[in-house]
């Protein structure tokens, strides 16, 4: 620890902290506009400049070190003053060159109301200006359908080009030219293609980047702002929903280290308009082949008459990808009632037994344990596609280097470089004399990265079996160290497989149940991913005008994610809980709601009237499910059990479960901003394909 | 300085290649630098390029040397843009860079620019028949002889509207030209001879 | 003045013999072995003693510097670069050097590599200096060929692989970190110190980069001895040093001098003295066009010792020893709008100060020029400049608000006898306000 003397204020800190961190820990405030803690040190706008007494110039306290700093000849500690007169003279210097230039629209601008630069004129500028010459006018740059540029505005902090470099891992920013006349652009103003390229929007300190689907539509203070959960991937992003009156106005991300550090998918933050659009807001019954408008209580009739007349092995349900564990648990509870054994919350045709242990189904390393992993195997997985912001977080750890990644499946830029290795399970059986392996002898902390599109095949739990044995043979399980890990790409699974939202004795998984003359009763919770062949009596519970609805015999409008309260288990096993932030549309209700009332319709009444009494009894039967924001570990003992489980592969090659990032269920179907975004980036690979 | 953009697309090619020498030439440049960091490289690949290609860089070169040193095509247009010796549009056969910065304003470059706007035209253009274009430049780096000027890859030194007249009209007719100082001197020492390294002693062998 | 025979650069002009058989005929290479056989603290410490400063423009102790890069490898390479990006307006010396004697610069750089325990250095040159560069490559493929570059690189037993490597037109990459980025293949933008090169430089290496004439003349000190060098000049400013003399005098040339030469000797000396005489003075600049200008007269001009301190004593540097001479038909206010120009052209953008404040300041100087401006502006003017200087990543901020402080400073009556004039022809004209309107 080194002292230094902030403000008169006496604090040791960890040499290696920069002189704006130990600024910061004695509780002085530093403006800034280029610094930004997850991004590399550009010490470019000079706004965080202190005095250190012995040094003549001020210094950029971002960009330099504790330790780097020359000692006191007596020994005494460095004085760092943040607040004398030689400071506040030096930021209002580099404040009003900020603002010669930047245009006086904060009026008509998005950022007004959250602007780094306007809050922090109010402390370091004045009200009038010195500069008579003409502002300078930038051309403003085509980089995509999801980000507008005000390029004026723009006050070259770089932190977006250092963000789609670093952190996105695609080399599309840049500043072109120099001088005055140095801009912001993309090579010949290309589209973006990062699937992370929103949180530039976040980052820009200005309105020179700015959301383009939300431009002009509301003001940040007219909106209420809710904590929630994203369910658009098994990451379980901590997001913020803004919403004006009933609607969803746009959505933010929240930070949170152990998830998503600060950074959304732009699928999480631009799918709001497919809030909006396709939506189902009151009951439909199909007469004649037709759908038609009915009430609540004929569509509950119509259901009750279905089922009454239904021998029980021929009724199953089926859980969609975005369900709440509330809903599938209320949905589970009413089917054994009924006597129903066919019920499934892998409607991928996922082979995963929640009986093999919670520790064969999660990302047993964690999120954050990533960063700890000193290797890394992909089985069949891509992780850009089906969860961006933990690929991200893959890229973070491969950026410190000495991360040897390998690769069996499909071939794909996943924005780092890695060993390939195999397409299939022919490499994967191999592995163990493979050179990559034999490379990681030493590896403390493995990592064996399973994707879901790995599992929902048919030999999915040897394929499974095969990861297991790798993750034992890298080394991986150990008791400090559990490598062994599931990336789930649906939000909804890891909670439905908790709660046992699978087959019970004598029933059949969602892929039997979809083929024909094996159902004449079938419930769909959201399950919107799967084909449902002719015949069978569908009862959809939904939101959107998807697949499900389509087949529909009989629709029941439920709520979109932001719509209710509910739980959700990412794909590490951490329990989370999304907050209501609006409300369904017409005569939509809370998917809970509808399932308890549907019993009373059915006879077999569930016994909770409200969601907490709900909860509680969730709660009693699994009471993991209680503890909010926490994992559970699963028992490293079940990646033998597995490993043990043997079966036989077969030679197909290994895909990723999701073929486009941007279309993955009913909500980004309905989004024209997300179909924008598929045209393009199938056109972007069809010319790459060229 | 206006902001440095691209040619407009109906003068770009739509693709270029090094030539074969070229290409060679340029494969043993990325071998001056250590493995893996031949992006180092890019300067005189994109001035090769730019040679190449008649003394402008079109769009399609820098995406050609982008791909050839492995690098994204953003980071080569950020240094395509930023260096002003690299021509983004067309220029003359014969292109002048008048330099303009105090020295050689001091001795008389305001002269050489009545001359080139006479002759050519506003800055930045080629005239009708391709010969000639002329930008003014920053320092060039021969203040002890100005004022000066660059043509493609010479220093025409201490001109006068008359020298410089002269050179323009020989290069126009075709004729040859001698570069360095027009009026006479060894190039950077005083005019009428040196004042230093008159001791002949110094030079006897030892 | 200088005798001949204490002159570095013996083939300064090009009159002589500027290739490897001509050069080894003045001395060249002579003894490496032994300079070599020193070791690299005996080197060092030669420099050292020597007091040779740097020749770039910022002065610093050559010797030192060198001894800041690590003694023991951790297993990077270290490398020399050497700064020939010679781009200082008024400042035309390592032009010279690489053209006419080359192989001052590439013997310096084996002893300097060696003295640092770089086995690779480049030089960076200027892409204007097409011919310069030719010519230097020239020598260096005659060096490689006689064996003095590569393995056991002039008998020495050390290995030196020596490259150059352009540029394409940026002032900015004269600054170091700036020329080390371009040198990765970058944009020349400055980088955050520390690290200082010398723990992190090109590639992330121990590096040193120095001008070219700090390299070239090294070997001579060392065959001479230190005490011979450190014997020319004055204290704290010893050695020879190529001055570069241009504007308004009856000679313009470059010519190597004795450090602390007068001012008014140098000119009268080597360049046929001031345009019009003495007294036909206006103000010089005395090390490139980033120094605050000295005006003429008894405390200024006539008092100019031309070294580190004798400009110091006059509020400028000097720099790199480029003297720009300014005669009294000199438009003072417009010749330094124009280095203003050059600053506002040359930024590179990166940080706020320079990138917003250079073009602030042209546009300011371009009005006061013509008299359109408002007296109160010169404040402004002068606040800007302060605003600017010590609050930038790199020094160039620094070299490009001095110029225009020296103006404020010295020639401020003349900016308000503009503003006067301006006033007065503006109110017969009938505009009532000199300024520009705001709707503009």
């Amino acid at each position: 620890m080194t002292k230094v003397i902030v403000d008169g204020k006496e604090i040791d800190v960890p040499p290696e902290y920069t002189l704006l961190q130990a600024c910061e820990a004695a509780g002085a405030e530093i403006p800034r506009f280029c610094f930004h803690e997850r991004l590399s040190i550009a010490g470019n706008c000079r706004m965080c400049l202190i005095e250190v007494v012995g040094m003549p110039k001020p210094q950029a306290s971002c960009a330099m070190g504790i330790k780097d700093l020359p000692p006191n000849k007596d020994g005494s500690p460095k004085i760092l003053n943040t607040r004398t007169p030689l400071v506040k003279k030096a930021r209002e210097g580099v404040m009003e060159f900020l603002l010669i230039n930047h245009p006086l629209d904060c009026p008509i601008c998005d950022q007004g109301g959250e602007c780094d630069l306007q809050d922090q004129a109010m402390a370091y500028g004045v009200d009038s200006t010195r500069y008579q010459e003409n502002k300078r006018a930038v051309e403003d740059k085509y980089i995509g359908p999801l980000v507008k540029t005000v390029m004026n505005r723009c006050i070259h902090c770089t932190r977006c080009v250092r963000f789609t470099t670093e952190v996105a891992g695609v080399s599309e920013l840049g500043a072109i030219g120099r001088g005055e006349d140095m801009e912001i652009t993309t090579y010949l103003e290309k589209a973006m293609t990062s699937e992370l390229q929103g949180n530039v929007v976040d980052l820009c300190p200005v309105g020179a980047l700015t959301n383009k689907p939300y431009a002009f539509i509301a003001r940040p203070w007219e909106m209420n702002k809710t904590e929630s959960i994203d369910v658009m991937d098994a990451v379980g992003s901590a997001i913020r929903i803004d919403t004006r009156g009933r609607e969803v106005m746009r959505i933010l991300p929240r930070v949170n280290d152990l998830v998503n550090e600060e950074w959304i998918s732009d699928k999480t933050r631009y799918v709001v308009d497919g809030l909006r659009a396709q939506r189902l807001d009151q009951p439909y019954i199909r007469e004649n082949g037709k759908l038609r408008e009915a009430s609540w209580r004929d569509a509950f009739g119509a259901i009750a008459t279905a089922v009454g007349k239904t021998e029980k092995k021929y009724v199953g349900a089926i859980a969609g990808d975005l369900a709440a564990v509330e809903e599938m648990y209320a949905l589970k509870e009413l089917m054994s009632r009924l006597g129903v054994v066919s019920y499934d919350c892998r409607q991928d045709g996922a082979a995963i037994d929640p009986a093999w242990g919670r520790g064969s189904y999660i990302f047993n390393a964690t999120l954050a344990g990533i960063e700890k992993a000193d290797a890394l195997l992909l089985i069949g997985t891509n992780p850009r596609r089906e969860a961006p912001v933990l690929n991200a977080r893959i890229r973070k750890r491969w950026r410190q280097g000495n991360f040897p990644i390998g690769m069996i499946g499909e071939r794909a830029d996943l924005t780092y470089n890695y060993e390939y290795l195999g397409a299939g399970a022919e490499t994967l059986a191999g592995l163990g004399n493979s050179k990559f392996v034999q490379a990681l002898k030493d590896a403390k902390n493995p990592l064996v990265m399973l994707g879901a599109g790995a599992l929902a095949r048919k030999d999915g739990a040897a394929i499974a079996s095969l990861a297991a044995k790798a993750a034992l043979e890298l080394g991986g399980g150990k008791a400090d160290w559990n490598g062994f890990s599931v990336l789930q790409s649906a939000a909804s699974r890891v909670g439905g497989l908790d709660i046992g939202f699978v087959p019970a004795a004598g029933g059949i998984t969602a892929t039997q149940m979809a083929q024909p003359n094996n159902m004449k009763v079938l419930f769909l919770l959201g399950a919107d991913e799967i084909e449902i062949a002719p015949g069978a009596f569908v009862v959809y519970i939904g939101t959107h005008g998807d697949r499900g609805a389509h087949r529909a015999d009989v629709i029941l409008p439920g709520a979109a994610y932001p719509e209710k309260s509910g739980l959700y288990v990412n794909t590490e096993g951490r329990v989370q809980l999304a907050n209501r932030a609006a409300f369904p549309p017409g005569d939509a209700r809370e998917d809970w709601a509808i399932i308890r009332a549907l019993s009373d319709a059915l006879g077999q009444k569930l016994p909770f009237d409200s969601l907490t009494a709900l909860r509680q009894q969730l709660f009693k039967t699994y009471p993991h499910l209680a503890a909010l924001d926490q994992i559970e570990s699963a028992d490293a003992g079940v990646i033998k059990k597995l490993a043990g489980l043997g079966g036989a592969p077969d030679k197909a090659p290994l895909y990723s479960g999701i073929s486009d990032f941007y279309l993955t269920n009913p909500i980004a179907r309905a989004s024209a901003v997300m179909g924008e975004c598929s045209a393009l980036a199938a056109g972007a690979n069809r010319t790459a394909a060229e | 300085m206006p902001v440095r953009r691209l040619a407009p697309p109906d003068v770009q090619p739509p693709t270029f290649a090094f030539s074969k020498a070229n290409a060679e030439w340029a494969k043993a440049q990325t071998e001056k630098y250590p493995p893996g960091r031949q992006q180092s490289a890019i300067i005189p690949l994109l001035w090769k390029a730019q040679e190449q290609h008649g003394g402008w860089l079109p769009e399609a070169a820098i995406r050609h040397v982008a791909e050839f040193l492995g690098m994204a095509h953003i980071r080569a247009l950020e240094v395509a843009t930023f260096y002003t010796m690299f021509n983004l549009e067309p220029v003359g056969k014969f292109h002048v860079q008048l330099c303009g910065t105090t020295p050689c304003r001091l001795r008389g470059a305001d002269d050489l620019e009545k001359v080139c706007k006479k002759r050519f035209g506003e800055q930045g253009r080629v005239t009708k028949d391709g010969t000639f274009s002329w930008v003014e430049v920053e320092c060039l780096g021969a203040c002890t002889n100005a004022p000066m000027v660059q043509i493609n890859y010479d220093f025409y030194e201490d001109l006068d509207k008359k020298s410089f007249e002269d050179i323009l009209d020989r290069l126009a007719d075709g004729k040859k030209v001698k570069p360095g100082p027009q009026n006479g001197r060894q190039l950077s020492a005083p005019i009428g001879g040196p004042t230093t390294l008159t001791d002949k002693s110094i030079y006897e062998k030892r | 003045m200088l005798a001949d025979k204490d002159r570095i650069f013996t083939n300064l002009y090009g009159l002589q013999d500027g290739g490897l058989k001509g050069a080894r005929s003045r001395g060249s290479y002579d003894g490496i072995k032994g300079i070599i056989a020193k070791g690299r603290d005996g080197i060092i410490n030669e420099v050292k003693a020597s007091g040779l400063r740097g020749r770039g423009g910022a002065g610093f102790p050559t010797g030192l510097k060198w001894s800041f890069m690590p003694k023991q490898s951790d297993g990077r390479p270290h490398y020399l670069v050497v700064n020939a990006d010679e781009s200082e307006p008024g400042t035309c010396k390592d032009r010279e050097i690489m053209r006419n004697d080359p192989h001052h610069l590439i013997e310096g750089c084996l002893i300097a590599g060696f003295a640092m325990g770089a086995n690779a250095g480049y030089i960076y040159i200027r892409g204007e200096f097409i011919r310069e560069r030719e010519a230097l490559q020239a020598a260096i493929d005659e060096a490689y060929e006689a064996r003095l570059l590569g393995k056991n690189a002039a008998g020495t037993g050390w290995d030196f692989d020596l490259y150059v490597h352009h540029g394409a037109g940026a002032y900015i990459c004269g600054e170091e970190t700036a020329l080390l980025e371009s040198l990765e293949g970058k944009k020349g933008q400055p980088r955050l110190k520390p690290p200082f090169p010398a723990n992190v430089g090109l590639y992330g290496c121990p590096t040193t980069v120095n001008n070219v004439e700090s390299i070239a003349a090294v070997p001579t000190i060392l065959r001479r001895g230190a005490a011979w060098f450190a014997a020319i000049g004055r204290p704290n400013n010893t050695g020879t040093k190529l001055f570069c003399i241009s504007g308004h005098v009856e000679k313009p040339c470059n010519v190597e001098e004795a450090m602390g030469i007068p001012l008014r000797e140098l000119l009268e000396k080597h360049a046929g003295g001031v345009r019009g005489g003495w007294d036909n003075l206006l103000a010089v600049i005395p090390g490139g066009s980033s120094m605050p200008l000295i005006p003429a007269g008894a405390t200024g001009c006539d008092d100019l010792f031309m070294d580190f301190d004798g400009c110091a004593k006059h509020k400028s540097a000097l720099g790199t020893a480029a003297v720009i001479v300014m005669d009294k038909s000199t438009d003072i206010v417009r010749a330094m709008t124009r280095i203003s120009y050059f600053y506002k052209h040359e930024s590179c953008g990166q940080c706020t100060p320079c990138r917003e404040g250079m073009g602030w300041m042209w546009r300011v100087l371009t009005r006061m020029s013509e008299g359109r401006a408002q007296k109160k502006e010169i404040d402004m003017l002068f606040e800007v400049t302060k605003q600017i200087e010590g609050h930038t990543i790199c020094a160039f901020g620094d070299g490009a608000a001095w110029p225009v402080q020296g103006l404020l400073r010295h020639f401020r009556p003349e900016i308000e006898r503009r503003i006067d004039e301006y006033t007065a022809r503006s109110s017969e004209l009938g505009v009532r306000d000199p300024m520009p309107e705001a709707a503009e």
